[in-house]
């Protein structure tokens, strides 16, 4: 039995729940460019997703479940892609960040050019990287003193 | 008018939390409120009466709209100011590792 | 199209020395170096063959009072190359420097953030982008103050996250009021409803500027934090926040702001000068009576901010002459004061003048390099220092200031006194430190780096001849001298 994490509730709850939060940020991203939200909205859904696990089940648990490393790569490469799609938009189109792609029409999930793009790129970017952020302050444990 | 008043109130608040509380949380959560405060100034400046929300939706003639660009501003703010805590409250935990103690008035090896 | 770059370069270098650079630091130091020479060359590139024009280049191809438009100007152009040699420097002394504390590919990751949010900062046209570039360049610099992960390091960090935040705080409630005011961020649009309002506005927008960017310069009343966070940081992040950080995001935007945008009220002018006045005497007293190398050198980055602020308080040709070029040479001599010290306290493990001695023996260069920056930062002919100093004094006789003018004397010879001080303790005192006595060797990066600054020290008082001067600095004074020129030539270049 594992001592780490809460009650028995809370574990069977969040594991039911988990995949519905981050299928609700992945919507929150995806729809950016339709409703309220987008890619900083769904991004925090989703690494608020992430933070109910560690708070249910854990530290040890999660670090297993999750590839920390793994996540700041997405991360940084989400980023660059961002920055390349930017650069990208200085050679289609008439500067930096520019929406080079056609608009299409309006209300349509695919449209409004390269914003969708953009918000599924700060969705993951952000999502990670507070997850990223909140663990790194949760694995600081007070008393030890240690010298890396 | 009293908004106004009331909201430069909440940022005297959070200057008197930085300048004369001890502890260091506390000390965070106040440059939160000034920062809090901040926001609001601009989102109060974007206020208009009687205007909705600027977004579009399907179906929907354009109306009176507050100004939307504040709104983006704040979101900006909220995410620099998100590290800035998230900064702080690192720091402030490795304070307490190295010096047993979250009172500021104790942790004074700088000094002249 | 050059203009984004000064901001794409080190950005992409960042996230890609995170995403590469496994557990060593090889491939940070290559793609860090790699991506600072370019913005370097880049910025060598505007300034030389593109000085007298004006380029705007708006974000996403829209147009003006809708996007976020970059200005490319003579002032800015100066800045970076300022700041991207400086970086460029700071980077090659890094490579031991920072194998010596602890090796991992963070810390060049967080500069090249620190450069990224510094080159923002001075190319954007925007006030609110300025904001976000500054809060970038600030955060790095939070998490490099406390990079060697000492108890002073962390306590230093936190003291100048608080104030740094307080600051922030108030600039954006200035850029709140602003908006409100003139419905624009741009600053050219701003300048251009300013002129039609009332100076009153001004002055209370310009108050809560002046107190949030003077608490980034470390004018006098605002300056608590500055000797704890540059003196506890590593050798060349100390360079780099007392060389340029504080000139880019604190005089750098008053300037801009001031000049360019409010148009140089007279008021803000006497403010300047009641404020860089104090900044000399007071931190030129609390200099003398430090024993900690670096907090002396801290201390007297506050006092020569006053000297640049000086400067720009009178406003006239001279003292702006005076103030730009103190400002390159405060820039190059402070780094390289600051990178000896670093060297000592590699070498000797101590950074307390009294456990110093007789250097000369021991680091040759080291020593040899610290008289010269001493010699330029104290006014010696033919050193930068002594022309910068003797412009804005010029200067000051010639607006008929004369009490200022004497004070600001008496704080050149109070520099000579601290830095007398600072040499005859430090690196030529009495106890004589043989070569057995020096714990880690200095390397060939940290010579050649203290070296090329000190060889600069002496060629930058080449620009003051007249006939290179009109070429190089005059265009610089003109854009600060033009003051709100610049809403017609940032607008026509739309």
């Amino acid at each position: 039995m594992n001592r780490e994490g809460m009650t028995l509730i809370v574990r069977t709850v969040t594991r039911i729940s988990v995949w519905l939060i981050i299928l609700y940020g992945i919507y929150i991203a995806l729809h950016g460019h339709l409703t309220p939200g987008g890619g900083f909205a769904g991004g925090v859904i989703i690494s608020l997703a992430f933070l109910n696990v560690t708070l249910a089940y854990g530290r040890k648990f999660t670090s297993r479940w999750l590839d920390i490393g793994l996540l700041g790569d997405i991360e940084a490469s989400s980023a660059s892609l961002i920055l390349a799609l930017g650069i990208m938009g200085m050679a289609f189109g008439g500067g930096f960040l520019a929406n080079f792609l056609s608009h299409g029409k309006l209300f349509h999930l695919v449209s409004a050019g390269t914003i969708p793009i953009y918000n599924i790129l700060i969705g993951a970017k952000v999502g990670m990287a507070l997850f990223v952020v909140v663990w790194t302050l949760a694995i600081t444990r007070i008393g030890e003193e240690e010298e890396q | 008018m009293t908004v106004y008043v009331l909201c430069f109130a909440l940022f005297l608040v959070g200057v008197y939390g930085v300048l004369t509380k001890r502890d260091l949380i506390k000390i965070i959560l106040s440059t939160g409120i000034m920062g809090y405060s901040a926001n609001l100034f601009l989102i109060l400046f974007a206020y208009k009466k009687g205007a909705v929300y600027p977004i579009l939706s399907k179906g929907e003639e354009i109306k009176a709209m507050v100004d939307p660009l504040p709104q983006a501003l704040v979101l900006t703010s909220i995410v620099i100011e998100l590290g800035i805590t998230a900064m702080l409250v690192a720091l402030a935990i490795k304070l307490y590792e190295k010096y047993k103690t979250f009172d500021i008035t104790k942790i004074r090896r700088l000094s002249g | 199209m050059i203009l984004p770059f000064f901001v794409i370069i080190p950005l992409l270098a960042a996230f890609l020395i995170t995403l590469i650079s496994g557990k060593k630091d090889n491939w940070a130091i290559i793609l860090s170096i790699l991506a600072e020479l370019s913005v370097l060359v880049l910025a060598v590139f505007c300034y030389f063959f593109k000085l007298d024009d004006v380029f705007v280049y708006s974000m996403s191809g829209w147009k003006i009072p809708y996007t976020i438009c970059l200005v490319q100007d003579a002032l800015s152009c100066f800045m970076l190359i300022v700041v991207s040699t400086i970086a460029l420097v700071s980077l090659i002394f890094s490579v031991t420097y920072i194998r010596h504390l602890v090796t991992s590919w963070r810390y060049y990751a967080l500069f090249m953030l620190l450069v990224t949010g510094m080159n923002g900062v001075i190319v954007t046209g925007d006030l609110f982008n300025l904001f976000v570039f500054m809060e970038i360049a600030l955060f790095s610099a939070y998490a490099l103050v406390s990079y060697g992960r000492k108890a002073e390091e962390f306590e230093a960090a936190f003291k100048y996250a608080i104030m740094g935040s307080v600051s922030s705080s108030l600039i954006l409630v200035g850029i709140a009021i602003t908006y409100s005011y003139t419905s624009s961020l741009t600053m050219a649009t701003i300048a251009e409803t300013l002129k039609t309002k009332p100076v009153e506005v001004t002055y209370w927008l310009g108050g809560l500027f002046l107190a949030g960017f003077g608490l980034k310069a470390a004018m006098v009343p605002f300056h608590a934090w500055l000797p704890d966070a540059h003196s506890s940081a590593p050798a060349p992040i100390s360079s780099m926040l007392s060389g340029v950080l504080i000139k880019s995001l604190g005089v750098y935007t008053i300037v801009r702001l001031f000049f360019n945008v409010f148009g140089a009220p007279a008021l803000f002018g006497t403010l300047l000068l009641v404020f860089g006045t104090l900044s000399i005497i007071v931190a030129s007293f609390l200099a003398i009576g430090q024993w900690d190398i670096k907090r002396l050198l801290a201390y007297s980055s506050i006092s020569q901010i006053g000297f640049i602020l000086v400067g720009f308080g009178v406003g006239n040709f001279l003292g702006i002459l005076g103030a730009i070029f103190h400002l390159l040479s405060h820039a190059i001599f402070k780094s390289l004061l600051f990178y000896n010290t670093g060297a000592v306290e590699m070498a000797l493990g101590t950074r307390d003048m009294r456990q110093m001695g007789d250097l000369r023996k021991a680091l040759p260069v080291t020593s040899f390099t610290s008289m010269v920056g001493s010699l330029a930062i104290m006014g010696m002919p033919p050193f930068n220092g002594f022309f910068s100093k003797l412009f804005i004094i010029m200067a000051l006789i010639k607006a008929k200031l004369y009490f200022v003018a004497f004070l600001v004397v008496g704080g050149s010879i109070l520099t000579i006194a601290y830095f007398v001080k600072f040499q005859r303790y430090g690196f030529r005192g009495d106890r004589v430190i043989e070569k057995d006595m020096v714990k880690e060797p200095i390397s060939f990066g940290m010579k050649f780096s203290m070296g090329f600054l000190a060889v600069l020290c002496l060629l930058t008082s080449v620009m003051l001849i007249p006939g290179i001067r009109e070429a190089v600095i005059d265009p610089v004074i003109n854009v600060i001298a033009n003051k709100t020129g610049y809403i017609q030539s940032v607008l026509s270049g739309r």
